[in-house]
C-alpha cells in the first residue's frame, strides 16, 4: 500500500513534469512571416519576403516560403520586419538599482533582484525591444555584476536570463559617484571619493587589493596541486567583493562604465591597460567624440543616448553628433535608454542618427546588431538570419521614420506584444462595460 | 613752385585724409549689410522651392517673395522683381516655422544645476514673476531649436500652484525684449496630475506634495474672489477721498488682468475628473483659459470641445499615469481630442529636448493623426491657440516670412533644416552642437 502510493506520487510527478515539459515544448514558437520588406541588418532589405520560424530559430528566409500544418501565419505586407531591438543600458526589472551605501559594492548581483513583474517590460515589448542589458546603477564607483534579459513578459525570472552574453561589471565615474548634486544631511559625512582623482585612486586601490588577493590563490593552488603539498596548508580567506574583482582580472568578467567627460574615460582605459581587464563598453560616453583615437587605439565601444543631454554640467557638451561621428570614425556604438520610458522609444532615438550623419541602416545596427556585440550575443541574435533565435518586431513604416509604430514583438517565435490583438481586447473590455 | 609745393600738400593732406576715412569706414561696411538685411528691408525671392503652406493649397514648384520681414506673395508663376536676393531652393521645401506649446527655453539651461534654472520660483503662490524677465537670449538650446525649424515657443515658468506669467518668443535676438511676441502671454496655473505627489530625482530637484483638484480650485477661487474685491476696494477709494485705500497686494494686483478677462491662463490638468471640474470653474470664473498637458483629455474630448477650451500636449516622452488607459493613451489622446473637434497643439516641455517638437507631432500621427493636421498642431494651431494667427503660423501673403527650408518632411527625424528666416532675416543655424563637432574634428585632420 505505501509502496503503491509511494509509486502513485511518483508517477504523479513525473506526469506533471512531462505536462509542464510539453507545455514549455509547445511554447518553442513556430511562425510563418508573410510578405514583410525584411530589413536584416546584416545584409541587404528583402522586399516581399517570408520568414519561417521553427522551435524559435529562423529557419528559412526568402519568398513564397511554405509553412508545416498548424503554424500561424502573419500577413505582414506593406510593413518592415527588423530584429528585435536590443538596449544595452537599462535598470529595468529589477527590485533594486543601486547600492549606493559604499564606494566598493562588486559582490551584488543583479541576477538576484529581478523583478519579472515590472511593467516596463511589456513598456519595452511596445517598442520592439526584445532584449536588455539590466544594470546597477551609477551610484558608486563599483557597483554590482549586470544581467542581460530577454523581455519574455509573464515568465518566471530564470526564463528571462540571457546565460550566453558577456557578465559585466559596472563601474561609474564623475558626478554620480562624487554625489556632487546631492545635499548634504547635517552630520552626514561626505562619502569618499567626492573628487574625480578620488574615484581612480579607488578603482586602482581594490584592483591592487584583488591582484593580491588573486596571488594569495594562485599560491595557494600551486601548493596544493604540488607533489608535496605542506600538511598545513590553509587556503586563504575567501572574499566576496575581491572574488568578483579577482574575476575582473581573470578575464572571467568585463568591465562596463559609465564616464562622460574625456578625462575620465581616457583614465578608465589606462587603468584596463594597467591591469589587463576587459571593457565591454562605455556607458553615456557623451564626450567620446573628443577622444575617438583613443576609443580606436583601446577598440573599445560606447553605450549611448542620441541626444539627452544638458541634465547636468558634465553632460553639457553632449552633442548629438557623438554617435554617428564616432560610428563614422569606425567605433562600435549603441544607442541606449537608461529609462523605462525611453526604451519604448528606442527605434525613434536611432532614427535621429539619420539626420546627424548616419544612414537609415547605419542608425539601425545601432540598435540591433552593434548592441548584440557589445553583449557578446551577435551569434545569437541582432540581425535576421537563419540559424538565429527568432527575436523580431514587425514595423508599420520604416523604423527609422518618426511615422512608425510597432506592431508586434517575437521572441524567440512567441508573439509577446500584439497591438492589433490588445485593440481587439479593449474593444472587447469596452464592449463588456456598456461602451466609453 | 611753392603754391604747387601748397597745393601737392593739400592734395597729400587730402589723400591722406580718405585713406584715414576709408579706412576707418571700411570695417563698418560689412557691419551695416547684414544690419540692413536684419532690419529684413531687403527684397527676398525663394526659388524653385516646394510650398507647403499649411494653410492652402501645396505648390509643388514656386516662388516665395519676401518684402520688409514679411511674405510679399507666393505662386508657382511669380515674377521676380529686379535687385531681389535669389535663394535656390531646388529639391527643398518651404514650411512655416513651427512654434513650440510650452517650453523652458531660455529659462533651464542645465537643469541639474540650479545656477542655471530659473524657471521655478519658491513658494506656491507667484503670479508676478515673469518669463521674460529672466529669459536667457543667448541660452545654448535656442540655437538648436531653431536649426530644427522651431521659430517660436512658449516659454512657461513651472511650480506650486500659481506658477507665474508665460511669454511667447521668437528664436532670434540679441537681447530678451528683442525676442518679444507676446510679453505676458498667460498665467500658468498647476493643477495636481494624475500620479499625485512627485519626489526629486536620487534625491535632486523639488518634491511636490499632493493636493486634490478640488482643493486647488477652491484655493484659486478664493483668490480671485479677493482680487476682484481689492479691485472694487481700490477704485471706491479713488473715487471718495475719505474712503482708505486698500493696502498693496501683490498676489491681487498681479491677479487683475486674469479676472477681468484680459489675461488667459494656462491650467496644467491631466485627470478627466479634474478636467471637468477645471471647465465648470473656468466658465463659472468667465475667465480665458487654454489647458496643458490633458493626459485625460479623451476621456472628456467632448466637454472640452463643447466648453471651446484649446490644449497644448504635454510632452508624449512619458508613461501613461494610468496603466489602465493603455500603454498607448498618451499617443491616442491628440489623436481622439483632434478627431472630436479641440483645438490642439503640441509642445515639448523642455529646454534641451525643444528641437524635439516635430517628433512629438509624428508620434501622434503615427498612431493615427492625420498628418497635416499633425503639422498645423506644431504651425497654425499654436498660432490660433495664442491669438498670433494673423502675423504667423502659415506661409500667406501679408504674414511674416517665418519660413523653414527643408530637405524632406518637416516632422521626419531624418530631416535636415537647411535655412530658416525668422521675419525675413536669415538665421544663423550653427549651434552648439555643430561648433563643438567642428572643434574636435580638427584633431582628426590635423593627422
Amino acid at each position: 500500500m505505501k509502496k503503491l502510493t509511494r509509486a502513485s506520487i511518483f508517477i504523479l510527478g513525473l506526469t506533471l513534469m512531462l505536462a509542464c515539459s510539453a507545455n514549455w515544448l509547445l511554447a518553442a514558437g513556430n511562425l510563418l512571416i508573410k510578405n514583410a520588406t525584411i530589413l536584416p541588418v546584416t545584409g541587404p532589405p528583402i522586399a516581399g519576403g517570408d520568414v519561417l520560424v521553427i522551435d524559435g530559430i529562423i529557419k528559412q528566409i526568402g519568398r513564397n516560403l511554405a509553412a508545416p500544418p498548424g503554424t500561424r501565419i502573419i500577413e505582414a505586407s506593406g510593413r518592415y520586419l527588423i530584429p528585435g531591438i536590443i538596449d544595452t543600458h537599462t535598470h529595468l526589472a529589477l527590485s533594486g538599482t543601486n547600492e549606493g551605501t559604499e564606494a566598493i559594492t562588486p559582490e551584488v548581483n543583479m541576477a538576484e533582484v529581478i523583478n519579472p513583474d515590472d511593467p516596463a517590460i511589456f513598456t519595452a515589448l511596445s517598442g520592439g525591444v526584445t532584449m536588455v542589458h539590466t544594470m546597477h546603477g551609477s551610484a558608486n564607483v563599483i557597483g554590482g555584476v549586470n544581467v542581460v534579459l530577454k523581455m519574455k513578459w509573464g515568465q518566471p525570472s530564470e526564463k528571462l536570463v540571457v546565460k550566453e552574453a558577456y557578465p559585466t561589471l559596472k563601474f561609474a565615474l564623475g558626478e554620480n559617484v562624487k554625489q556632487s548634486n546631492r545635499t548634504l544631511l547635517p552630520g552626514r559625512p561626505q562619502r569618499y571619493p567626492a573628487t574625480r582623482m578620488g574615484a581612480n585612486a579607488i578603482i586602482r586601490r581594490e584592483l591592487l587589493r584583488a591582484r593580491d588577493y588573486l596571488a594569495e590563490w594562485d599560491r595557494y593552488e600551486k601548493l596544493r596541486n604540488s607533489k608535496n603539498p605542506p600538511p598545513n596548508l590553509l587556503p586563504p580567506k575567501k572574499d566576496l567583493r575581491l572574488e568578483t574583482l579577482a574575476d575582473l582580472l581573470r578575464g572571467k568578467l568585463y568591465a562596463r562604465c559609465h564616464a562622460y567627460v574625456a578625462t575620465e574615460m581616457v583614465e578608465f582605459l589606462n587603468l584596463a591597460r594597467e591591469f589587463g581587464f576587459k571593457v565591454a563598453a562605455l556607458e553615456h560616453a557623451w564626450e567620446a567624440y573628443k577622444i575617438t583615437d583613443e576609443l580606436l587605439a583601446a577598440g573599445v565601444g560606447i553605450s549611448v543616448f542620441i541626444d539627452s543631454w544638458a541634465y547636468k554640467m558634465e553632460a553639457a557638451e553632449g552633442i548629438a553628433y557623438n554617435a554617428s561621428y564616432c560610428t563614422q570614425r569606425g567605433i562600435l556604438v549603441s544607442i541606449n535608454s537608461d529609462s523605462s520610458e525611453r526604451v519604448r522609444r528606442l527605434f525613434n532615438e536611432a532614427g535621429k542618427a539619420v539626420k546627424y550623419g548616419l544612414t537609415p541602416d547605419e542608425a539601425l545596427k545601432m540598435i540591433t546588431i552593434n548592441a548584440a556585440r557589445q553583449l557578446g550575443v551577435e551569434r545569437l541574435v541582432g540581425s535576421i538570419e537563419v540559424g538565429k533565435q527568432a527575436d523580431l518586431a514587425l514595423f508599420n513604416e520604416h523604423p527609422m521614420s518618426a511615422y512608425t509604430r510597432c506592431d508586434l514583438t517575437i521572441i524567440e517565435g512567441e508573439v509577446y506584444f500584439d497591438r492589433e490583438q490588445l485593440i481587439k481586447e479593449r474593444q472587447a473590455t469596452s464592449a463588456a462595460k456598456g461602451g466609453n | 613752385m611753392s603754391t604747387l609745393k601748397i597745393n601737392r600738400l593739400v592734395k597729400y593732406k587730402l589723400l591722406l585724409f580718405l585713406f584715414i576715412l576709408s579706412v576707418w569706414l571700411v570695417p563698418c561696411t560689412p557691419a551695416q549689410t547684414p544690419e540692413a538685411s536684419r532690419q529684413g528691408s531687403g527684397l527676398l525671392a525663394i526659388v524653385n522651392v516646394r510650398i507647403v503652406p499649411v494653410v492652402g493649397q501645396e505648390i509643388p514648384s514656386g516662388t516665395i517673395l519676401v518684402e520688409r520681414g514679411k511674405i510679399k506673395a507666393l505662386g508657382s508663376h511669380l515674377e521676380i522683381p529686379t535687385g531681389a536676393r535669389i535663394i535656390e531652393a531646388r529639391g527643398l521645401t518651404a514650411y512655416p516655422g513651427m512654434i513650440d506649446g510650452y517650453s523652458s527655453l531660455g529659462l533651464v539651461e542645465i537643469s541639474g544645476e540650479p545656477a542655471t534654472v530659473d524657471n521655478r520660483e519658491t513658494g506656491r503662490i507667484n503670479p508676478q514673476v515673469k518669463a521674460i524677465e529672466a529669459l536667457k537670449y543667448d541660452s545654448m538650446h535656442i540655437p538648436i531649436a531653431r536649426s530644427n525649424g522651431i521659430v517660436a515657443a512658449v516659454v512657461s515658468p513651472t511650480g506650486g500652484l500659481i506658477s507665474g506669467q508665460s511669454t511667447l518668443i521668437k528664436l532670434d535676438g540679441w537681447t530678451n525684449r528683442e525676442m518679444v511676441i507676446k510679453e505676458s502671454l498667460a498665467l500658468v496655473v498647476e493643477l495636481p496630475g494624475l500620479r499625485g505627489g512627485r519626489r526629486g530625482f536620487m534625491g535632486m530637484g523639488p518634491s511636490q506634495a499632493a493636493v486634490s483638484t478640488e482643493r486647488a480650485l477652491s484655493e484659486l477661487k478664493e483668490l480671485f474672489q479677493k482680487a476682484r474685491m481689492y479691485e472694487i476696494r481700490r477704485e471706491q477709494a479713488e473715487k471718495n477721498m475719505l474712503w482708505p485705500r486698500p493696502d498693496f497686494d501683490e498676489v491681487s494686483h498681479c491677479l487683475l488682468p486674469v479676472v477681468k478677462g484680459e489675461l488667459p491662463v494656462i491650467f496644467s490638468v491631466q485627470g478627466d475628473r479634474d478636467i471637468l471640474q477645471t471647465i465648470r470653474f473656468v466658465q463659472e470664473q468667465k475667465i480665458k483659459a487654454i489647458f496643458y498637458g490633458v493626459h485625460q483629455g479623451f476621456k472628456v474630448a467632448e466637454e472640452i470641445k463643447k466648453a471651446g477650451i484649446p490644449c497644448i500636449i504635454g510632452s508624449l516622452y512619458d508613461q501613461p499615469p494610468v496603466w489602465e488607459d493603455g500603454y498607448d493613451s498618451l499617443f491616442l489622446n491628440p489623436v481622439l481630442l483632434n478627431k472630436a473637434g479641440v483645438k490642439i497643439a503640441f509642445s515639448s516641455s523642455s529646454s534641451s529636448a525643444a528641437k524635439d517638437l516635430p517628433y512629438h507631432a509624428a508620434k501622434a500621427a503615427a498612431f493615427g493623426l492625420d498628418r497635416l493636421e499633425a503639422l498645423k498642431a506644431v504651425t497654425i494651431y499654436p498660432a490660433e491657440i495664442f491669438g498670433v494667427d494673423k502675423i504667423m503660423g502659415s506661409l500667406e501673403a501679408g504674414k511674416l516670412a517665418n519660413i523653414v527650408l527643408a530637405d524632406g518632411d518637416l516632422l521626419e527625424l531624418g530631416t535636415r533644416i537647411e535655412k530658416v528666416f525668422i521675419e525675413g532675416r536669415e538665421v544663423d543655424l550653427s549651434n552648439r552642437y555643430t561648433e563643438l563637432l567642428e572643434k574636435f574634428r580638427k584633431r582628426e585632420k590635423e593627422k
